[in-house]
Formats: structure tokens, sequence, C-alpha cells
């Protein structure tokens, strides 16, 4: 029963390494990797179904007690996570079917890409830091693969830097690991709060502290560390970055909230409320700011990530049940429009060939169908009431106001603004106005690609219109997740 | 002997950094490799370099060093070495398309 948990990180991994034996049959691959992917979202499904109702699952990997071996950890949040790992990885791995090239497709795609959801899921699943960092290789190395797939001349450069800014943050990783060995002399996540907590938060608690903090930050993409993220998601195919979008930086978001929920949450004056807080109101208004200086379609999305993250983390740092559940839906409402909306870009591209908005227009009029569609994930990333956008940012800004933290409460009002603003833009430059490609482009059938893409729109109107159920579930998922005695008590079993 | 150690990864990391920083590709690469091995020496220097036998049961000693440390040491080691075969594969393609290793000019033009 406990064994189930391993599941969404074993399936992925066996099908990957499955997939690699028959690298040139791509239409063998596809079917596949399709059935795994609607499998794995059964299975998803059903785990976080069950772990609603028993609460925490916890294995012990090869019946070793919790700290000295490795635990996975089933609570709400992380399976709410691997949940929507899996409907993202299934939307994006159809739409992939769909534009990605035969060259590309041979050249082990969705071996990695399954290595990809094994680091992914594993990283939310596991309970020992050391293993978590060993995820975080995992899924960074299939990253590496899958951005530089292709080897266009942009995506060489690009991805260059990719790998030198994660290789970087991950050799901080192992220091900030080592200290933490130093300090505390354990590596189990709810151990290694025990004896924080027994150190009542001394300095160099601080210390590692900011050091994880920073860490994450440069995988999450946080204000000063996010410079690499726009250029980098520009050079891959749409259902690659598409996945990234939506997928990679929240890794590194979980793994923020884990670790300043359940390891450093002694002084929540100095690291939740000081730096969190303004390090979120920065990434918030130069991600937004960056958005609206772009001309280009992916672009602007990819900056819409960084403004996007730091609402989450603005969550953190408020630091209430109210807050902390805001941030919950937030990533919810966001990875699932942050991959519809690169995914449209993937359709619009696919359309006119280009995603420079100069070159676009006049999209409403040959492929009403899309531009509708992209309308109700644009104005719902905005924030607009009937979907999810407006009632995943109401808590956390609620919140803020609530705790008084008017500044970055404004700051979070004032970006949703030119989010808008930045939307329309992409709206009106390229669906409004004359039609700027050419009959024989607007006569191109887009209707199977839409229909990965469908699930996803149908999903933020159900976000918003079932605002309660869903506000009541990230409520729990908060209260959980704020008490670290509920994690601790099932890992280690006092 | 912590505090030669600590003096001696400092030392490690400022080498690193300083390659990070320069213009040929090849000497940033180089400056991960130097990066990988100040974090590895610091995870053995932060577990204290205590007296003790090599971890190995059948020797009988009084005390062992700690086998923790090392086992990460092996598994951060091997992550290491296959990023950077990756890296420098990747290096070489690119500086078989662009023609260059000068970080400068593989900056993308203005518009892009």
């Amino acid at each position: 029963m406990n064994n189930l948990i391993i599941l969404p990180i074993i399936i992925p991994f066996i099908i990957g390494a499955v997939l690699i034996i028959f690298a040139k049959h791509h239409r063998l691959q596809r079917v596949v990797s399709g059935f795994t992917a609607v499998g794995m979202l059964i299975l998803s499904i059903y785990l976080a179904i069950v772990v609603y109702q028993d609460g925490v699952i916890v294995l012990e990997a090869g019946n070793w007690a919790a700290p000295f071996g490795i635990v996975l950890v089933a609570d709400m949040f992380a399976t709410l996570m691997v949940l929507l790992t899996s409907l993202l990885s299934a939307a994006c791995l159809f739409f992939a079917f769909k534009t990605i090239t035969p060259k590309r497709e041979k050249f082990f795609f969705y071996p990695f890409y399954f290595f990809l959801l094994v680091g992914v899921n594993g990283a939310f699943l596991t309970g020992d830091i050391f293993n978590l960092f060993v995820f975080f290789e995992v899924m960074l190395l299939s990253s590496y693969a899958l951005i530089v797939n292709g080897g266009t001349k942009y995506q060489l450069r690009e991805s260059f830097k990719y790998v030198i800014i994660n290789v970087f943050a991950s050799a901080l990783f192992v220091v900030a690991v080592a200290w933490l060995y130093s300090v505390t002399g354990t590596l189990n996540m709810a151990h290694i709060s025990e004896r924080v907590a027994e150190l009542e938060q001394t300095g160099v608690v601080n210390v590692i502290a900011i050091m994880f903090f920073i860490v994450f930050a440069s995988k999450g993409a946080l204000f000063p560390l996010y410079f690499w993220l726009p250029k980098s998601y520009f050079g891959p195919p749409a259902a690659i970055a598409a996945l990234f979008g939506g997928l990679l930086t929240k890794v590194g978001i979980y793994a923020i909230i884990r670790v300043f929920t359940l390891i450093f949450y002694h002084e929540p004056t100095y690291t939740h409320k000081a730096v969190i807080v303004t390090i979120a109101g920065f990434t918030m208004l130069f991600g937004v700011l960056g958005a609206v200086s772009q001309f280009d379609f992916k672009r602007i999305l990819s900056y819409h990530i960084i403004s996007q993250v730091g609402y989450m983390v603005m969550g953190l740092g408020i630091f209430t049940p109210l807050a902390v559940a805001g941030a919950i839906y937030y990533i919810v409402h966001h990875m699932i429009v942050k991959t519809a909306l690169f995914l449209f870009a993937g359709a619009a591209e696919r359309v006119t060939g280009t995603t420079d908005l100069k070159k676009m227009g006049g999209l409403l009029k040959t492929h009403p169908v899309l531009s509708w569609m992209f309308f109700i994930s644009a104005i719902s990333l905005a924030g607009i009431p009937p979907f999810s956008g407006f009632f995943s940012k109401f808590p956390i800004i609620l919140a803020g106001f609530q705790e008084e933290q008017y500044i970055i409460s404004g700051v979070a009002l004032l970006v949703g603004l030119l989010t808008l603003f930045s939307m329309m833009k992409i709206f009106s430059y390229a669906f409004w106005g004359k039609q700027k490609h050419t009959d024989e482009q607007a006569k191109l059938p887009i209707g199977k690609l839409l229909l990965p893409i469908a699930p996803l729109v149908a999903l933020t109107i159900i976000l918003g219109i079932a605002a309660e159920p869903i506000f009541q579930y990230s409520l729990q998922v908060a209260e959980q997740i704020m008490d670290p005695s509920i994690y601790i008590e099932s890992v280690l079993k006092e | 002997m912590e505090i030669l150690m600590s003096i001696i990864i400092g030392i490690i990391f400022t080498v690193s950094v300083y390659l990070f920083l320069s213009r040929s590709i090849i000497r940033v690469v180089l400056g991960t490799l130097l990066l990988s091995h100040g974090v590895h020496l610091l995870l053995i220097t932060m577990s204290e370099l205590q007296r003790g036998a090599p971890p190995l049961l059948n020797l009988g000693a009084e005390s062992y060093t700690d086998p923790l440390p090392q086992a990460l040491v092996l598994t951060a080691i091997v992550i290491a070495f296959g990023v950077t075969s990756l890296l420098l594969v990747m290096v070489y393609r690119t500086y078989k398309e662009h023609e260059t290793d000068d970080l400068e000019e593989l900056r993308g033009s203005a518009d892009e």
C-alpha cells in the first residue's frame, strides 16, 4: 500500500529506459508514451484522493527506519504537485505529437521527457535533503538535453548559459547541504526540522536558510537570479517551452515552500516577512516590466513566469494560513494557465510562422477558436473575476492587507494591471487588426493542436467557478504544511 | 585541520568564480570543474575531519571516520562528471556552429 507513492517515480523511469531501445521507431514511441501519460494522470489522481482521505503516506526505502534511510513522503501538497505535473506533461506530450519534427523526435525526445518527469516527481515526493539534490540533478540533466534538442545556433548559445547557471546553483546546493549537515548531523528533512528547532534559530541557521533560498531562487527564477530564463525558454520548440514554463520553475518554488515551512520557520519576521517578501516584490515588478517592454509572443510569456513566481513567494512570505493557501491556489492556477498560454504561442507560431508581434495580426478572423481560447487564458492570467486568476490572487493580496504589508500588496495590484496590459498587447497585435499572414496559412487546420490545450482552458474556467471547494482544499493543504509536526510525526513515528 | 581545509576551499572557490567570469568558453567549463572540486572537499570537511579508520568493518578499529559524507561525495562526483561531459560536448558543438569561443561574441544581436 505504501509502495503506491513510489509509482510516480518508477513508472516514468522504466518507460523512459524502455523507450531508449526503440528510439528510432517514433510511432511506437508515441503510442507507449501517450498511454503512459494518461496512466500517470489516473494514478496521480488516485494518489491525491488516497492521501486526502487517509493522511500523509510515508515510504521507508528498504525498510530502514526514518532518520537512517531515505524516505518518500506524500502529503497533500506533494500529491497536488504530482497531479499537476501529470496533467501538464500529458497536455504537452500530446501537443508535441502534433508539432515536434521527426528529426528531433528520433534523438531520444521521449526518453528524456520521461526522465524529466522522474526528476520532478522525485523532487516533490522525497523526504531527504540530499535525495532532493539528486532528483534536482535528474530533472536538470534531462532538461539540458531537452532544451538543446535540435541544436540550432540560438539553442546552443542560450542553453550553454542555462547549463552554467544551473551548475553553479547546484554547487551552492551541495554547499548548503554540507553546512546543514555539519550543524544538524542529519539529512532527513523531518529530523533536520527537529534538530533545527532545538537550535532555536541561531545565526548560522539563518545563514543556511538564506543559502537555500538563493539556491532555489536561482532554479525558480526569482529576482535577481531570473536573467537566464527569458532567453533560454525562447529557443526550444513550443511543447518543451510550455512544459518548462509550467513545471521547472515551480519545482524551485515547491522546494522554497517546503524548506521554509518545514525547517526554517522559527524566525519568520526575518526570513519570511523581510527577505522573502522583499524579493517577491522585486520579482513581480521586474518580471512584469520585462514583459511590458517586449514585442515577442514567447518572450512576454517568459517574463510573466517571473512575475507570477513572485506572487507565490509573496504568499509564502506573508506566512499566514490564508496567504499560503493563496500561494498554493496560485501555483495550481499558474501551472495550468501558463502551459496553456505557451501552447497557444506554439499554435499561433504554427499558423503565422513567427512569434514577433509586429509581424502577426488578424488571427481572430481566420482562427476564431484559437483566439477566444487564448483570450480566456489571457484574462485569467491577469486575474479577471470569473476565472481562476482572480480567486488565486485575491487571498494573497487580502492576507497582505490583513498583515499590514501595504507596499507589497500595492505592488501586487499594480503588477496585475501591467499583466493585463501586456496580455492585451499580445491580443491586439497578434489576434486583432489586419491579417498579416497569407491566405494559405489562414487555411491551415489547427483543430488537432487545440485538442490538448482545451482541457487546460476548461480547467481554468472550472477552477474559477468552483473556487470555493478548491480554496477549501488549498486551505487544508496550507494548514497541513504550516504545521510541521504533522510531517515530522508521520515520518519519525513518535 | 578544518581551518586549513576551509582556507584552501576558499581559494578554490575564488579561482573558480574568477574563471566563471572570463571570456573564453572553455575557461568557464574549467571553472565549473574547480567549483565541483571545492564543493566536494567542503562536503568532506564539514563532517569534521576526525581521526579514525576508513569505514571498513573488518578493520575492527576503535573509531571510524563518518561514512555518510563519503557516500554523498561519491554521488556528487558522478553527477558532476556527467554534467561536465555534457557541457564539454555542448561547448564543442557551440564552437563548431558559431566558430567562436568568445562569450562576448555569443551574446546575440540586439533585436533578439
